[in-house]
């Protein structure tokens, strides 16, 4: 393997392991803290706002050097893969319904799911068995 | 109280949280600088099971990633796992074949259009983002009401 695909794999791997210390430390990988944001008129917990907070400080900068990168293209890689949807359609605003509806029901959504696998909490597990399966019928109902 | 799942208590964490937030945006930052993808876990789930095989490698690296830093955290900060975490079966099947569903339509969560797409000023994920926020305490305020939560 070359040494370009070797550091492209250990900073795939890198930023996994960066993203789940970072909802590990943010506390977001505890449910009832997520679910606890969500509660705003019972046990209110709004530290999920300081999570967002710091993670678009940095993502909002990133996103802005990027255009000034030299070469315009990632250092492992040929051309930045980015969204290019723009539509808003009721695939979007029904999607993240439904989306919401779950996160607040279980206090996890799909990066605290994985991180936690360690856990080997069965509702956790079961979480993410439904998730997969969620994921195959949109591909197979929807083709999308 | 309710009789289907547990609630918990969890203290008000901004310096932790934000600083877990910086951390998450450093992910970010790398992922984007140096492979030029855009960090949204659901996105990149989906794409591990019907991508091409050329762009599903450095999607399980990703994944195991998150795992692997995960069982740190598991060894390290265990309180702020799920290793406890309480539900009951069938509200845990509903919600996570809604965020299945959900997600496979929007193309996004919390991480894809939550921080990346804000990021971004992408107006889907702004969007998106209100509308799940929105839907989430509706949800919440409406469980606890009814007693499923």
């Amino acid at each position: 393997m070359s040494s370009l695909k070797s550091i492209k794999f250990f900073t795939v791997f890198l930023s996994g392991i960066l993203f789940s210390i970072g909802l590990g430390v943010s506390g977001m990988m505890n449910p009832y803290k997520v679910r606890n944001f969500l509660d705003l008129f019972g046990n209110w917990d709004p530290s999920l706002i300081f999570v967002m907070l710091g993670a678009l400080i940095i993502s909002t900068l990133a996103f802005r050097l990027q255009s000034r990168m030299p070469q315009k293209k990632p250092l492992c890689e040929d051309e930045f893969c980015m969204p290019t949807a723009t539509v808003i359609d009721w695939r979007l605003t029904g999607g993240a319904a439904l989306f919401g509806v779950g996160w607040a029901l279980s206090g996890v959504c799909p990066g605290p799911a994985i991180a936690n696998i360690g856990t080997m909490n069965s509702f956790m597990l079961l979480f993410i068995g439904a998730m997969v399966l969620g994921i195959f019928l949109v591909r197979f109902f929807t083709k999308g | 109280m309710s009789v289907m799942t547990t609630s918990v208590l969890t203290p008000f964490t901004p310096l932790e949280s934000f600083v877990g937030g910086l951390i998450i945006g450093v992910s970010v930052f790398v992922l984007l600088y140096f492979n030029g993808k855009v960090a949204g876990i659901s996105g990149i789930i989906k794409g591990s099971f019907f991508s091409a095989k050329k762009d599903l490698l450095w999607r399980l690296f990703f994944l195991g990633g998150l795992a692997v830093g995960g069982m740190v955290v598991i060894k390290v900060l265990p309180q702020n796992t799920a290793l406890t975490f309480h539900s009951h079966f069938l509200v845990q099947i509903i919600a996570g074949l809604c965020v299945g569903i959900g997600t496979g339509l929007s193309n996004g969560c919390t991480s894809g259009h939550g921080i990346c797409g804000i990021a971004r000023l992408s107006m889907r994920s702004i969007v998106a983002t209100l509308i799940f926020m929105g839907a989430g305490f509706v949800t919440v305020y409406f469980a606890k009401l009814w007693g499923i939560l």
